[in-house]
């Protein structure tokens, strides 16, 4: 998956120019938390993050003072030296690059242009559409070696029975290195002769186990 | 007026995908004898259902999916073809003259709704529908019809009523809620085991509707392994709330059945307990608001013998103000019907205490629940 199909195309920007209070209101208004700032020929000057205005931005607990702040023009407290991704990108790896430099959004520029945005909350929509039901189906979790073939052995059953399969994970078993944990969503109402068929074949299925009875 | 009318023909029992399928509609065989067996129905009762017409069938379906189903009845439809309208599947294999079999449900869940709008009857049963997984184009998880929502769309566009749709299958009342998700009219309560494994995957919590319709669909997804007392803790503080929140005009109930400890599709451990108490509040619910205009329907159920005949009696029972549903189970009926069924009926009403061995993390269920339930009513409460 690459970085253009997650990322938010119809980006709020400001300029260095405008003030604090500015983008303020601006985070206010479209509930966002992150601003790119461009310049006139729509290159990108810097990014003002949520965090960056609370640091300036009058303290609720004495609103009255340090008023003058949010006349600030963004260009004093902005933060330059970006780390930026291009949209054919791999989602996987700007999602490690966010990850190791603990940043919570990434410009994306194509010939020097801003044309999108990925923020953590991007990622998380992409995790939560991955592991989600998008079509009407059940899960099944199981438990297997780490060795050629496996999927296989299982999908021929999953096959058998007709159901389909709308999708597959495969988990690393933190308990157990020589394990995985493959997770499928099939499309199913009625599991249970599929997970007894998994199980005659010898496999650990974690879920569901037999309806009523605690594992 | 009658009290409450009971929709049904042996007719309907020709829903049936195949012999080993776990949706059964011999079920409501079951339901009308044990019924019968405590007097507690009488022919005067009964209601005739009715083949719901194209027209009705198209208020939520598709044309082209509804010619598939009659194709498919007839053993013509393109079995390539028929997967992408969810027909010929484990869950909805093709079966002859499915068409008419499906459109007689829905027809009778309209023939349910035309007796209380008529003013003929209080309240009307209709334990043939709930097929709450049927969607506009695609048959899905036993249901090619959605009776229930063709029934709701029908109440909107002939009677202008506001719709009160409570569902307390286990399973998510997904085509229910899809079909009305951006409608501030018909307002959905859906209680379930929780979608992360069990079918059909929906029903967060955070599913509360689009566009008009955002503030009026409810989910309460309850963890595996959930109680009586935590079941019925979310469902009544759910259902007052809700209610009170968006005075309907007429309450649709689901009743499916499969939340019972015994049901063999999902992992939740109630008893027969919430089968007592579910109808009990509905029926409180309907009057206060409703003006006791009450429509109910059938849906899950997969325990056939041992759940469904006395959880969805005792719906009957509460609906008709009927006495009947205590201590034992006729003999009569025990005895027609143990011959035919794979496990011990079951004589008497209630369950016993010691149904199944103590849940390990049962306090932990609980708490999870309760913070399901809390977030929905703390949502509510942003509404007002």
């Amino acid at each position: 998956m690459i970085v253009e199909e997650i990322m938010q195309k119809n980006v709020k920007t400001l300029t260095p120019k405008n003030t604090v209070r500015d983008a303020l209101q601006l985070m206010q208004k479209e509930r966002i938390r992150h601003i790119p700032l461009v310049d006139g020929n729509g290159k990108l000057a810097g990014v003002v993050t949520e965090r960056d205005i609370k640091e300036v931005a009058p303290n609720p607990f004495f609103p009255n003072e340090q008023m003058e702040k949010l006349a600030l023009p963004l260009e004093k407290i902005m933060k330059t030296n970006l780390l930026t991704g291009h949209p054919l990108d791999f989602i996987e790896d700007m999602a490690a690059l966010m990850n190791d430099n603990r940043i919570g959004c990434l410009p994306i520029l194509e010939r020097g242009k801003l044309v999108g945005i990925v923020t953590g909350t991007d990622l998380l929509q992409t995790f939560v559409d991955l592991t989600g039901a998008g079509q009407p189906s059940s899960q099944i979790e199981i438990r297997v070696r780490n060795r050629t073939g496996v999927l296989r052995e299982i999908t021929e059953i999953i096959y058998e029975h007709h159901i389909n399969i709308l999708s597959v994970l495969i988990y690393p078993d933190r308990k157990n290195l020589d394990n995985r944990i493959l997770v499928f969503r099939v499309s199913t109402m009625n599991p249970v002769t599929l997970i007894s068929h998994l199980k005659e074949a010898g496999f650990d299925v974690l879920w569901p186990n037999m309806p009523g009875m605690p594992r | 007026m009658k009290e409450a009318v009971f929709v049904f023909s042996t007719d309907l029992l020709a829903y049936r995908f195949r012999n080993d399928h776990p949706f059964n509609q011999m079920r409501l065989q079951l339901v009308k004898e044990l019924l019968e067996a405590i007097g507690a129905l009488n022919r005067e009762d009964i209601v005739k259902p009715r083949m719901a017409s194209d027209e009705e069938l198209f208020f939520i379906h598709d044309p082209s999916y509804v010619e598939a189903v009659k194709l498919a009845g007839r053993g013509k439809l393109d079995p390539v073809k028929a997967e992408n309208f969810g027909l010929g599947t484990e869950d909805t294999p093709i079966f002859p003259n499915m068409h008419e079999a499906s459109a007689l449900i829905a027809g009778g869940t309209l023939a349910a709704a035309e007796e209380v709008m008529s003013g003929r009857a209080r309240h009307a049963l209709h334990l043939g529908g709930g097929l709450h997984h049927g969607f506009r184009g695609k048959a899905s998880g036993f249901c090619i019809y959605n009776d229930t929502a063709i029934a709701i769309k029908y109440l909107r566009e002939t009677y202008g009523v506001r719709i009160l749709y409570v569902d307390t299958d286990a399973h998510h009342g997904d085509g229910v809620q899809w079909a009305f998700y951006d409608d501030e009219n018909v307002c959905t309560l859906s209680i379930h085991e929780t979608g992360r494994y069990l079918f059909p995957g929906t029903g967060n919590v955070n599913e509360w509707g689009t566009g008009k319709g955002y503030g009026y669909s409810f989910n309460i997804p309850v963890d595996a392994f959930t109680e009586d007392e935590s079941w019925l803790e979310c469902y009544a503080a759910a259902l007052e709330e809700i209610a009170a929140y968006f005075k309907p005009d007429v309450l649709v109930t689901q009743n499916g059945a499969d939340a019972h400890y015994y049901d063999p599709l999902t992992h939740l451990s109630a008893t027969m307990k919430i089968y007592r108490e579910i109808p009990k509040l509905a029926h409180k619910i309907a009057h206060q608001y409703c003006e006791g205009r009450w429509i109910a329907v059938g849906g899950g159920g997969y325990d056939i013998w041992r759940v469904v005949p006395r959880a969805w009696s005792l719906l009957w029972l509460e609906m008709a103000e009927r006495d009947g549903g205590q201590g034992e189970i006729p003999a009569s009926w025990l005895e027609k019907w143990q011959k035919k069924s794979s496990y011990p009926l079951p004589a008497v009403w209630d369950d016993p205490a010691d149904l199944y061995r103590p849940i390990p993390r049962k306090q932990e269920i609980e708490e999870k629940n309760r913070n399901v339930l809390n977030r929905m009513l703390q949502f509510i409460g942003q509404l007002k």
